[in-house]
Order: C-alpha cells, then structure tokens, then sequence
C-alpha cells in the first residue's frame, strides 16, 4: 500500500470567467486527518469537491492539471466510481428526510441497486453507526425518522452513511460549522477514531479545530497552496509569512 | 392633534375592518348557497338502485347513473395514464433546469395551455382523434381530460420540486448514485405529497368538464367499458338530463350533480390532507 491517497498536480479551476484554484500541487498521506484551512472564498471547498467531483454539478466549472487517486487518474474515471471511493460529509446535515436511520445508512447501497442479504446490511449499518459513534444512541430506535435526530447526531448519521461505502477518502467540508460547541467536540473526537480506518481531508475555517485535530495542514489563501506540512510545525513555526499572518489573525 | 379628529379616524377604522369582515363573509355564500341547493334537491334521489342502475327509456319510472360514474371512472383514468407520467416528466425537467431555452418553451407553453378554453381542446381532440378513428371514444374523450390536466400536474410538480434542498441531491451523488436514480429515489419522493396534491387538485378540475366531452367521449345510455366506444359521464348525463323536458330526469339530474359535488369536495380535501404532510 503506498503512504499518499490523494496526488494533486498543477491542478487549476475556474467557474466561468472567475480563477477559483492556481496550480496546487499536494500530496495527502494515508490514514491521516489533512486539514485544509483558509479564509472564507480561498477555494478549500472547491479543492475537496474537486476530489469527487462534484464541482461537475456546477455547469461551467473548468479544471486543469491532474488528481489521482493511488494511481489512478480521476479525471479518466467514472464519476459515480470515484464518489464511491471518496466519500462526502457537507456543512449543513442531510440525511434523506423520506428514509429511516437504518435506511439513511444503507442508502449508498439501495440507492445504487446493490443487493445484499439482509444479514449482511445489519452488519453493514451497526458497523458504520459504531464507527460514527452514533449506535448507543439510536440502537433502539433504527425504524425512525433520521430528522428526528438533533444536529449533531444528523451529522454523524451523515457520516456512517458515507462511512458504510466504505470509502478509500473521507472528505468533511466544514462539518462542524452548523453546530453546537457540544456537538462539534463530539464530531472533532470522532475524526481522531475515524483516522486509524481512513483517510480524513477536513475543510475547516476554524484555525484551532485544525490544530487540534488534524496531523497535515495545508494552508490555502486566494486560491493558492500557501504551505503544507506538519501541523505541529505549521502551527508553531510557520514558513510563510501569509501564514504566520492568518494564524496570528492579522486577516481571515 | 384634536379629539374629535382622532374620534373620526377611529370610526374609519372600524367601518374598513368591519367592511373586510363583511365581504370575507359574503365571498362565503355562494359556495354554501350552492351546496345547500344541491343537498336539497339531490340527496332525496340518491339511494342504491340509482348507483347501480343504467338509465331508463322516458316514461319509465327509476333507472340509475351506473354507466355515467363508471365512463367518468374510465376517463378520469385514461386522463391519468396520459397526462401524468407527461407532466411530472416535464416538471422534473422544468425544476433541473431553470434557465434554458426548452425550458423557457416548456414553461410558457403549460402556462398558455392553461389558459386555453375547453371546448377549444375538445374540438382538437375530435380533429385530432374522433375524425381520423371514425368515431366518438372514450379515449378520445380521456386525451382530451388530459390535456387540460398536463398544466396543472407540470406546474404544482416543479414547484414543489424546487423547494427540496440541493442539499439532499448532493447527498445522494456523493454516495456515486446515478443521476436518474438521485431524481426518482430521493428528490421525486421528497416531493411527493406536492407532486400528489397537483394531480388530485388536477383530477378535481376536469372531473366536472363538460365541454371537452361532448364531441369525444359523447355520451351513451349503456354500459360500456370499450375504450374505443362512447361512454357516458357525470357532467355529460347532468347537461343532457337537465336540458331535457321530463322532471323525472330533472330529479336525476339532481342527484348525479350531488355526486359528482361530493367526489370533487372529498379531492380537494383529500389534497389539502396530503399537502400538509
């Protein structure tokens, strides 16, 4: 197995006439949590939609450069297949509001007509609500509506209901940013777990949620790739002086 | 400021918001009026002979509406089979695409076909149907039903199609769902109570169409459940009963228009349950 999942290489994007991402070249390790942190509107989101793809969605989006997935070119593939590999947590919670918990997270799998015995979903769907730290709470109740759930527990089910694809990346866009201090330590606690079995990318704008969980952190201002390393040394010794900047709160 | 002046600002107050109940009350009346009419006159002949019986020649006494509940039946379903795969199909299309030239047509055209009077789309579909197929149809008729209800079923579909979240859409890409399956397995059911309301409120609007029948489905005293055939209908036998010279047939009349009251009442309440879900 190698040590880098995700390989970015002069990779550019833009919608229409605006230039959103300038020739980022990164290389994120396996089995870590990435932080990718930067002030609102320096394209850390567009970057991690990128990944999957699903900047696709937006009609005039343009990218150039390469991403890869190990070895594999994720522009030559299928997007369906790469969305499978490199899973997805949004800001806001979205569990599908028609379906049950238990539905909610074997949806990946029923929504793509993947017939399993029923013994096996079980498996599937108690494995992923443990990893996401959701089962004790909701064990008893998997016939439910998942928007019956508050916040923070809508968020994890999002999680195990990415998580049961069993995705080679886990990206989280800011998926801490519509809830509560109490919820969001919860959530932060969940991706130091979730790490031993994936790799996490983590968009965030909070400066301290990165440090406090991330073990790479890339730094991204107007579109470029200002610095990435180590968090600790990141954080405490900065080579670029946009970072020291941010980091001291000079702008952000 | 004076006392008697505010005095006089008081009094106009009261007399425009007394005037607003008023006229709340009297926009009332002519619904109740109309319903007490038809209670009045038509509930005395309903009983389980005039369900279930065919029309009797003139002359002699009973006979039912039988074949007239079981063509409105038929057409209402032919209306169905036609119009909504066609209007939800376009209404998924109109909330995907919001700007767009075929969507600008698509839009425009539902909004004018609305507006289009019936006997106007009944004469279509007799040129269209009735000429070429050499006689009068029950199919015909449907098409014609359905055509008026395309509009309704294409606006109340996108509408209710754009209030579900991007949100859920991205959802269900991001777990590598195709396309077609993200539209009819979460977005379209997401919306199904909407998309439910617009058909039933649509049913409810053509059930009690006349105009676009009388050159289609055309109406017949038998029981006939050939599409190819004449058949009779609700409004249909009420025009013909009611303009006929005999008050037996008047008394029919009655009671047929209360049935057919009654069916569109329980549709819009049915759709006002569905939409609050």
């Amino acid at each position: 197995m190698k040590s880098q999942v995700v390989r970015v290489e002069s990779f550019s994007a833009s919608f229409g006439e605006h230039r959103i991402l300038k020739n980022i070249n990164l290389s994120i390790p396996k089995d870590k949590v990435t932080a990718i942190m930067g002030p609102s509107g320096c394209g850390k989101t567009t970057l991690i939609r990128c990944m999957n793809r699903m900047h696709e969605l937006i009609p005039d989006a343009q990218v150039t450069g390469k991403m890869f997935l190990y070895d594999e070119d994720i522009y030559s593939m299928n997007p369906i297949l790469v969305r499978r590999k490199v899973g997805m947590v949004f800001q806001r919670p979205n569990p599908f509001p028609t379906m049950s918990i238990y539905d909610n997270v074997i949806a990946g799998y029923k929504l793509n007509g993947i017939k399993l015995p029923k013994t096996e979903q079980d498996s599937i769907v108690e494995d992923a609500l443990r990893k996401s730290a959701l089962w004790d709470e909701v064990k008893d109740a998997l016939h439910r509506k998942g928007t019956f759930l508050s916040g923070g527990q809508q968020q994890r089910l999002c999680i195990a209901r990415t998580l049961a694809m069993k995705p080679e990346v886990l990206l989280l866009d800011e998926p801490t940013s519509a809830l509560d201090p109490k919820a969001t330590s919860h959530i932060e606690e969940l991706i130091v777990e979730l790490k031993k079995s994936v790799t996490i990318i983590l968009v965030t704008h909070n400066i301290a949620q990165a440090a406090r969980v991330s073990d790479f952190t890339a730094f991204l201002y107007l579109g470029e790739l200002v610095e990435f390393g180590p968090s600790k040394k990141l954080f405490t010794v900065p080579e670029d002086k946009r970072t020291e900047e941010y980091l001291t709160g000079k702008f952000g | 400021m004076k006392a008697n002046n505010i005095f006089v600002r008081i009094i106009k107050d009261r007399v425009f918001k007394g005037a607003a109940v008023v006229f709340s009350v009297l926009s009332i009346l002519p619904l109740l009026f109309i319903l007490l009419y038809i209670v009045k006159n038509g509930i005395a002949v309903i009983n389980w002979q005039f369900l279930t019986e065919l029309p009797k020649p003139v002359g002699e006494i009973g006979g039912g509406i039988a074949n007239a509940l079981v063509g409105t039946g038929i057409l209402i379903l032919i209306a169905c089979l036609f119009s909504i795969p066609l209007g939800v199909a376009a209404g998924i299309y109109l909330s995907e695409h919001r700007t767009g030239k075929l969507a600008y047509a698509v839009r425009l055209s539902a909004e004018v076909l609305h507006g289009i009077p019936s006997i106007v789309i009944g004469i279509i579909a007799y040129i269209w149907l009735v000429v070429p197929m050499g006689m009068f149809s029950a199919l015909s008729g449907g098409i014609a039903l359905g055509i008026m209800m395309l509009p309704v079923i294409v606006r109340t579909t996108e509408e209710t199609l754009k209030l579900v979240p991007g949100t859920l859409k991205e959802a269900a890409l991001a777990l590598g769902v195709p396309y077609y399956k993200t539209i009819l397995k979460v977005i379209l059911p997401a919306g199904l109570s909407g998309v439910l309301t617009g058909i039933l409120l649509s049913i409810a609007r053509i059930a009690g169409e006349t105009a676009p029948l009388l050159f289609t489905a055309f109406g017949s005293p038998f029981m006939d459940v050939n599409i190819l055939k004449p058949v009779n209908s609700m409004p249909l036998l009420i025009f013909n009963y009611a303009t006929s010279p005999y008050p037996e047939w008047h008394a029919l009349a009655w009671g047929a228009s209360f049935v057919l009251v009654v069916f569109v009442l329980t549709l819009n309440i049915l759709a006002k349950v569905i939409s609050r879900k």
